[in-house]
Order: C-alpha cells, then sequence, then structure tokens
C-alpha cells in the first residue's frame, strides 16, 4: 500500500494523519479519562458514558448558540464559557444518576453495565425528544479557524491544537487531583480497603458519588471538545463507548498513564491506516490488533504485577 | 538453607521444595526456600504476618507461578503443572476464608469434589449412584454435618463452612493436604472439634498447616517451619523452635 | 422429587404447557401474520436460553451472542441466496449466477467462501459449526487467560461490533447493510407462502422445544451444578481438579450454538439476514430479555423474549418515541428491583398462592402440587 507514494509524501502522510489522530487521541482521553476514574476506581461499567459526553456537546451548541445572538461581542470566547457548562450539567447529572441509580449497584459490576445501557437508552430518548432528532453543528469562533502551514505541504488546523492543549491543561488537571488533593487521596484509599476508609472517617458514599459526578464532568468536556470534530446528535455517543472501553482495557483500568498512552495508540494506529485503507478496514484491523493483544496480555498494557 | 540435616536427594521425601522464589515487581515474597515434608508428617507453618506462608501454598498448588526453583511432589514437578493436574496429582489445599458454593447444598459440594467426571462431557454423563452417595455420606458423618447434607451451604455456620470445606477435599482422598488457618474464626468447642476432626484425617497421608494458635499448633504438629521475610528462620521440633533465640525476637517475643 | 426422565415432574409440567401455548394456542389465535411474527421472536428464545446456561448459572456475561445469531442466520441465507441466484434468474445481471450484490459490486465470479453454499447438507452444518467454532476460538483464547467478568463482557461487544463493520463494508461478500435479502426457494420450495409459513413455524418451535430440554439436562446434570460452582468461587472448582477453562469454553460454545440455530431459524421466517442482527444493539436487546423472563429461568427465557419483543412491536406501532424510554427503563428494573425477573416474580407471588389454591381443591391428594415453575 506504499508503493504509489514517494518517501517525502510518506513522510507528509503521516505526520497529516498523525496530526488528525491526535485530535480522535485528545476525545479518547477525555472520554477514557472519566471512564478510566470511574471503572478503575470505582469498579463501575459505565455505558451512558457516551450520553454524557453528548450532553456536554449539547451544551457547548446551545451556549454558543447563546453568544451568537445575546452577546455577540463576547462570542470569541464563548468557548470557555461552554466548557465549564458542560462540566457542571455532565457532572450534576452524573451524580443525579449515582444518587438514583449506581449506588444500589457496588460489586455488582456485570448489573452496574446492564443498567447504565438502559440508562443510555433513555438519555438519547430525550435527548431526541428534548433537542430533535436532527444533527447540530457548532460554529467555531473566527481564531479557532484556519490551519497554520508548517511546511508546503503540511498544515495543522488551530482548533485540532486547541483541542490538544485543552486535553493537555485537563489530564494534568485530572493527574494532580488524583495525586496531590483530599480527594484523590480519599478515592486511593476508598479503592484499596473501601472498609478500613469508613473506618478511619473517610464518607466514602460522599467519595463515590464526586468520583461519579467529576467522571461524568470530564465527559462533558470531551463532548465540548468532540462538538470540533463531530456533529452532535442524539446517538453520536454511542459510537465511542466501545472503542473508549477498549481504550481503557488496553491501557490497564488502574493507569493513568496506560490510558493515555493506550488512546494514543489506539488513535494513531487508526488515523494512520485510515488514509491507506478504507475507514471501517483501518477500524476492524485496529480493534482486530487490539482484541488480539487484550487476548495475549489481559490485564492490560502497563498493569504492575500484584500479589494476590 | 533448611536446617534439618538430611539428604535433599532422599527418596521418602513427599514433598521436596528447593531454591523456591517468587518475587511480584522486585518484592522477593519468597526468597530461595528450601523444606521438605515426610510421608504420613504434620508439618506446620508459622511466621509472622507477611512472611509469605499463604504464597507458599499457592506456589505449591499452582495459584502463583514461582519464579525460581522446584517443587517435587512423590516424582513429579509441580511448578509447571496446572492446577487442576496438581490436584489430580493427590495434593489438596484449603483456603483461608472458607471456600465453598453458597447456592449449592452440602450434598452437591461433596458430589462437586468427587473425584470422578472431571471432563466436561464426564461431568455431563456424571450419575449420582450409590458409590457416590455412600462416600458422601461417610464423608459428611466425618465432619459433623451429616444432618446438613440437604441443606444450602450458604446457611451453615461459619465453623461449619470451615469443616464442609476440609470434607471437599478429603472426599478426593489428597496425598498432600494443605490447610490454611483451620480455626481462625472459630468458637473454643468448634476448635476442639476439628482439632479431633484433623487427628482423624491425617491417617496415612501428609498434611503442611498454617496456624497461628500456639496451643493448637503444639497439639498437632510434628515439625513446625517458621518463616520470615519469605525465608526459613527455623524448623525442627516445637519444642526446639520454640527456644530458638532468632524465632524468639521475630515472632513468639510479640 | 419424583422425576420424569431427567426432568422434575415440575419441570416437565412446565414444559408441557409451554409447549401447548406455542403448539396450539397461539397457532389456534393468531392469524398467520403475527404468528410468522411470533416465530420471529421465538428465535430470539434460542439465544436467550444459551444465556441463561451461559450467563444465569455460569456468570459469564457474553454481549456479542448477536454474532453467533447472525453466523448462523448468514449461513443459512448464503444456501437460500445462491438458490435464489440462479443462472436462469439473473440472466439479466452482467455475471449470471452470482448473488446480485455481488454484481452490483462489480465481482465476477462467487468467492471460494461462498462455494460450499451450494450444498445444503455443507449449509446445515456450517450453521452450527462455524458460530461454534467461532465460539470456540473466542472462549479457548479468553478463559485459558482467565478473562472474565467485565472485561469478558467488553471483549465480546468490541469482536460483535467488529464483525458488524466487517460484515457492512465488505458490501461485495455480504451484501453489506442491507443484508442477504430476496431469498425466495428451499430446494425448491416457496419459503414465502403462508403454507410454508405454517410449516417453518411448526419446525422452529419443535427446535425450540428441544433447545429447552437440552438446556435442562445440562442444568441438571453435574455439568449444571459445576457451572454455578464457577459462578460461585472459581478457585475451588480449580482447586477440586476441574479445568475451569474448558467448562467455560463448553457452555459458552453450546449457547452460541443454540443462538446459531435460532438464526437459521429467523432467515427461514422472515426471509433475510442483516448486519443489524449481528452488532451491539441487538446483542445486549437479547441480553434484556434473559433477565426481563429471570436469568436462571429457562423457561423464563421463553417467556421473557415474547413479553419484551411483544411489547416492541405494539409500542413501536403507537408510541415509537415511548419504546427507548420502556427498553431502558425495563434495563433499570430488572437490575435494581427484579434481579431474577419474571421467573423470581412468579416464585414470590404466584406459586404459592397457585399450590394454597390446588391444595384447597384437591385437599384428598395432600400437598403434591405440580407447579409449572419456571423458577429454579
Amino acid at each position: 500500500m506504499f508503493a504509489d507514494y514517494s518517501l517525502s509524501e510518506l513522510g507528509s502522510i503521516f505526520v497529516m494523519q498523525g496530526f488528525a489522530g491526535l485530535i480522535l487521541f485528545s476525545v479518547f482521553v477525555l472520554m477514557a479519562l472519566g471512564l478510566a476514574i470511574i471503572f478503575g476506581q470505582m469498579g463501575v461499567i459505565n455505558m451512558a458514558h457516551g450520553e454524557f459526553m453528548i450532553l456536554g456537546a449539547y451544551v457547548t451548541y446551545f451556549t454558543s448558540q447563546f453568544f451568537q445572538n445575546v452577546l455577540p461581542s463576547l462570542f470569541p470566547i464563548y468557548f470557555f464559557v461552554a466548557m465549564g457548562l458542560a462540566f457542571l450539567a455532565s457532572g450534576g447529572l452524573g451524580i443525579a444518576v449515582e444518587w438514583a441509580l449506581i449506588r444500589h449497584l457496588y460489586r455488582r459490576p456485570l448489573d452496574t453495565l446492564l443498567a447504565t445501557w438502559g440508562l443510555s437508552l433513555i438519555l438519547q430518548q430525550v435527548y431526541r425528544s428534548v433537542f430533535g432528532p436532527r444533527e447540530v453543528g457548532v460554529e467555531l469562533p473566527s481564531w479557532m479557524m484556519g490551519s497554520l502551514p508548517l511546511t508546503d505541504v503540511i498544515e495543522v488546523q488551530i482548533n485540532g491544537l486547541f483541542v490538544m492543549s485543552l486535553t493537555f491543561v485537563i489530564t494534568l488537571v485530572v493527574g494532580l487531583m488524583m495525586f496531590r488533593s483530599r480527594w484523590g487521596q480519599q478515592v486511593r484509599a476508598v479503592v484499596q480497603n473501601r472498609v478500613m476508609a469508613g473506618a478511619v472517617g473517610i464518607n466514602t458514599h460522599k467519595v463515590d458519588r464526586l468520583t461519579f459526578g467529576i467522571g461524568c464532568g470530564i465527559a462533558g468536556v470531551a463532548g465540548s471538545a468532540f462538538t470540533m470534530i463531530g456533529s452532535t446528535g442524539p446517538t453520536a455517543g454511542q459510537l465511542y463507548i466501545v472503542d473508549t472501553f477498549l481504550v481503557v482495557v488496553f491501557g490497564g483500568a488502574q493507569s493513568l498513564v496506560g490510558t493515555i498512552f493506550s488512546a494514543f495508540t489506539i488513535s494513531q494506529a487508526q488515523s494512520t491506516m485510515e488514509f491507506f485503507l478504507s475507514g471501517s478496514t483501518a477500524k476492524v484491523l485496529t480493534l482486530l490488533a487490539v482484541v488480539g493483544i487484550l487476548m495475549l496480555r489481559p490485564q492490560g498494557l502497563l498493569v504492575l504485577k500484584i500479589r494476590r | 538453607m533448611h536446617t534439618i540435616a538430611r539428604d535433599a536427594a532422599a527418596p521418602d521425601f513427599l514433598l521436596s521444595v528447593e531454591g523456591l522464589t517468587v518475587s511480584f515487581d522486585g518484592f522477593k515474597a519468597v526468597n530461595d526456600l528450601s523444606f521438605y515434608v515426610d510421608k504420613n508428617e504434620i508439618r506446620v507453618i508459622i511466621g509472622p504476618n507477611g512472611a509469605g506462608k499463604t504464597t507458599v501454598l499457592d506456589l505449591i498448588c499452582g495459584r502463583t507461578k514461582a519464579t525460581a526453583g522446584s517443587i517435587r511432589f512423590r516424582d513429579i514437578e509441580l511448578t509447571r503443572l496446572s492446577e487442576n493436574r496438581i490436584v489430580e496429582a493427590g495434593v489438596g489445599r484449603k483456603f483461608q476464608t472458607p471456600s465453598i458454593y453458597e447456592d449449592l447444598t452440602v450434598f452437591e459440594n461433596l458430589e462437586i469434589s468427587f473425584p470422578r467426571g472431571r471432563s466436561v462431557f464426564g461431568a455431563l454423563a456424571f450419575r449420582r449412584d450409590a458409590a457416590v452417595s455412600e462416600r458422601i455420606e461417610e464423608i459428611a458423618e466425618m465432619i459433623f454435618l451429616k444432618d446438613h447434607l440437604a441443606e444450602r451451604a450458604a446457611f451453615l455456620s461459619h465453623g461449619q463452612k470451615q469443616w464442609l470445606e476440609i470434607g471437599m477435599l478429603l472426599i478426593q482422598d489428597p496425598e498432600l493436604l494443605m490447610l490454611d488457618e483451620p480455626v481462625a474464626g472459630m468458637s473454643v468447642a468448634e476448635r476442639r472439634k476439628t482439632a479431633e476432626l484433623l487427628h482423624k484425617i491425617i491417617v496415612g497421608r501428609s498434611v503442611i498447616v498454617i496456624e497461628h494458635d500456639m496451643k493448637f499448633v503444639e497439639d498437632i504438629a510434628h515439625r513446625v517451619t517458621v518463616l520470615h521475610q519469605g525465608k526459613v528462620l527455623s524448623e525442627g521440633s516445637m519444642e526446639r523452635v520454640k527456644n530458638d533465640p532468632k524465632v524468639v525476637e521475630v515472632y513468639l517475643g510479640h | 422429587m419424583e422425576r420424569i426422565g431427567f426432568l422434575k415432574t415440575s419441570e416437565a409440567v412446565g414444559i408441557a404447557i409451554l409447549a401447548a401455548l406455542i403448539l396450539i394456542v397461539l397457532p389456534l389465535g393468531l392469524d398467520i401474520f403475527r404468528l410468522n411474527l411470533a416465530g420471529k421472536y421465538l428465535t430470539y428464545a434460542f439465544v436467550a436460553i444459551g444465556l441463561v446456561l451461559c450467563w444465569g448459572h455460569g456468570g459469564i456475561l457474553s454481549l456479542g451472542q448477536g454474532m453467533f445469531f447472525g453466523l448462523g442466520g448468514y449461513a443459512m441465507a448464503m444456501f437460500l441466496k445462491l438458490e435464489a441466484s440462479s443462472p436462469e434468474a439473473t440472466k439479466i445481471q452482467s455475471t449470471p449466477g452470482i448473488p446480485d450484490f455481488m454484481d452490483w459490486n462489480q465481482l465476477t465470479e462467487l468467492p471460494w467462501f461462498w462455494q460450499p453454499f451450494h450444498s445444503l447438507t455443507l449449509s446445515l452444518v456450517a450453521v452450527v459449526l462455524v458460530p461454534t467454532a467461532f465460539a470456540f476460538l473466542i472462549g479457548t483464547a479468553m478463559f485459558k487467560r482467565r478473562v472474565g467478568g467485565v472485561y469478558f463482557a467488553i471483549i465480546t461487544q468490541a469482536i460483535a461490533a467488529i464483525l458488524t463493520i466487517l460484515i457492512v463494508g465488505q458490501q461485495g461478500y455480504t451484501g453489506g447493510i442491507n443484508g442477504i435479502t430476496d431469498l425466495r426457494t428451499l430446494k425448491g420450495w416457496d419459503i414465502r407462502t403462508d403454507e410454508a409459513k405454517y410449516v417453518l413455524y411448526f419446525v422452529n418451535a419443535g427446535l425450540l422445544l428441544a433447545a429447552v430440554a437440552a438446556a435442562y439436562f445440562v442444568r441438571q446434570s453435574k455439568l449444571g451444578r459445576i457451572l454455578v460452582a464457577m459462578r460461585d468461587k472459581e478457585d475451588r472448582v480449580r482447586f477440586s481438579g476441574y479445568n475451569v477453562a474448558n467448562f467455560k469454553t463448553f457452555v459458552f460454545c453450546l449457547a452460541a450454538a443454540l443462538s446459531a440455530i435460532g438464526g437459521a431459524m429467523f432467515t427461514l421466517q422472515v426471509g433475510f439476514m442483516s448486519p443489524s442482527f449481528v452488532g451491539i444493539v441487538p446483542s445486549i436487546e437479547m441480553v434484556i430479555y434473559t433477565a426481563v423472563g429471570g436469568r436462571l429461568s429457562i423457561l423464563g427465557a421463553v417467556y421473557g423474549t415474547l413479553l419484551v419483543n411483544w411489547a416492541k412491536t405494539s409500542f413501536s406501532e403507537s408510541f415509537p418515541e415511548l419504546w427507548l424510554l420502556g427498553l431502558g427503563g425495563l434495563f433499570i428494573a430488572v437490575v435494581l428491583a427484579f434481579p431474577n425477573g419474571l421467573a423470581g416474580i412468579y416464585a414470590d407471588t404466584i406459586a404459592p398462592r397457585l399450590s394454597r389454591l390446588l391444595r384447597r381443591a384437591r385437599p384428598a391428594l395432600g400437598g403434591t402440587v405440580p407447579a409449572g415453575a419456571p423458577a429454579e
């Protein structure tokens, strides 16, 4: 498949596709971070995660509409407001869902999987009824449009760069929260020994609720980023859920670094292959490779060997 | 490492553990460990928490794979066998917390352990004939559960669950029986009954027991191995071990 | 407890009631259109029965049963399609004698893997063998490496997604998103007539009853109890001398084979097979049929399948937008409130009343009550 291209063309193709892959990577990372926190730390499989993401996307869309119509002068910075609102909306919904549903299902991971799948169906229908079945897209402020030429054949889009820097910042914040904040410390304590954590005075219910809320909130931010690469519709989230779960499992559910690494590998593989093969073949090959590797290394890529 | 002055290659050992090492991410839970168990011997392993006692049992029964070293049972090398082959070779293992099938009856618990029809199609074709029922009743009598055969195992008391698991091993008639804290969490009366049970079942087989209860250990042990940080600290009769200054320092002294 | 063959009396009565329902009541009460629809629902019940053994008893949740249903259905459809694509029937194509969708995709000869499907015998063998072999492959790879629980669920889901993408993408070989359509005859016998639909309904019902009996046989054997034991304490089973991976692979393959038979009967009764029965969404919907019926109940799985599909059809006819809400609510309800589904509700509320009623009605006969309990 490489025979038709010269070496320098190949190089450019890899760079451009690599860059396109980086935007996919950003959405993967943001989605997967939320999932990995919820799954790795709480053992809950959230199949409705895509719908939390899409809620963020809708919030972003409506914020853009609002700024366009009411505060056009502030339109260039609407995106930052939208991200904050998306985080709050998805996080708030997450906390409500934890209270109504998830807290009854700890220690029953397969059941959380089925229940949250049911939730995702309900959310999809609610979006369809409330926001309409039509797919919507946001308009970007002018400073985010266009692209930067790197060489005469390679150019990169500004919104892509923006999404990536955003992802970087959010990942950093999550990492810091996990390992530096009181919440992170409590989460890790609860993971290691729920009973003991409760006994030393950690309110495990509160920690769980907050964790679920933060995980869903990050999905909302992922939804904001998602509006730049895809259009928002009631079922758009479902398309990403399996891929994202593979990212989480592939990276080793307990490891945030593993999650990032595996999101990078999968998105790059898919994006690079997409240029040479049809989109579906690229996806099949990527997923097959991931499943194949998981069969050889079921514990994921980066998981420490621990004493049972 | 081992303190028994005997030739390692002597053929009358039932179990020879030599140079056994396992490391978890650089941490050596068991470190170059060697010990030997005779036929019909009751060996008790003691040691402080984290000494690697349970890991040693895990290694012998194949639950954990050794990083280095060998475990010979009769003339079979166990380190390369899968768990079910090790069981077939004649090694039985009881877990620390009672590990029984709560959704099945006591009878069914014992029946599953009955050593016949262990392949997929063997299990499909398995029939509950007179020999099976007789053997199950015989074992149930021994483990004080004869009147509970039709009961769901979930409804047994903690001590009864421990006995049931011992019974599930006995029905397989293993040559080497490994018990991880068999009297932990038992009442005094249950403890006495368990000691009685153990005395009955050790006839004609070797037993490795992990136990913290010193009174119980003194009661049953032929020989005691003290583990500390994955190595043998001391070995011999209870009397000898008790007076070993090294042991006193790390374990009994506390 | 008295036994009829390998069945408890109550189980035999339960099967007899089901047989009466699907062999007598439904055919007499429904017109052929509705009966054909019921026949279609019953093909999903094969999958649900497999899931009762695999998930309910063995604790192995597969979210990819649609794959096996689809593979079985495709194997059947490939045979029927070849029969419908005789050179005479397809002489207007640029390459006569190959299926129409291949011609549209500029294929000029039949791909090698389509060749065996000229033979009905080989096709019927493939209906069962291909999905079972596929399940064996997945099962061996995963269970030998002790992949279980949610990891297994997610990976089967991913494989179902891969298979769907593959089928949709390889249009020329598979018929793509539309699937394999326009199936007409089976060895010259027109399967589209009302008469054929009646015959196929009864064949399907007979096979389903056989599947129910087979499931009961497996469950009452020691293997059935080992499945439950594995779900409770996998390590104890392993240290009782069993090769746990083999048992898991077996029950997974059995569930796959049952699903495949359902898929083949689906193709015959509905007249086409498409990727929309293979992927993630149908697979997880089949899990909900099982959960609604009661994940531990073989008969419950059949009733659950009928009920959910009946509800789906009636809802989507009158209030399509409500159906997803209802289905979603169902998922949540069976997990939160009714973990044992209909069978659990039956065992808790109806069965005791029924037995009291019967005892009062027949005081002379004492307390022996042939309650057709679908529950455990």
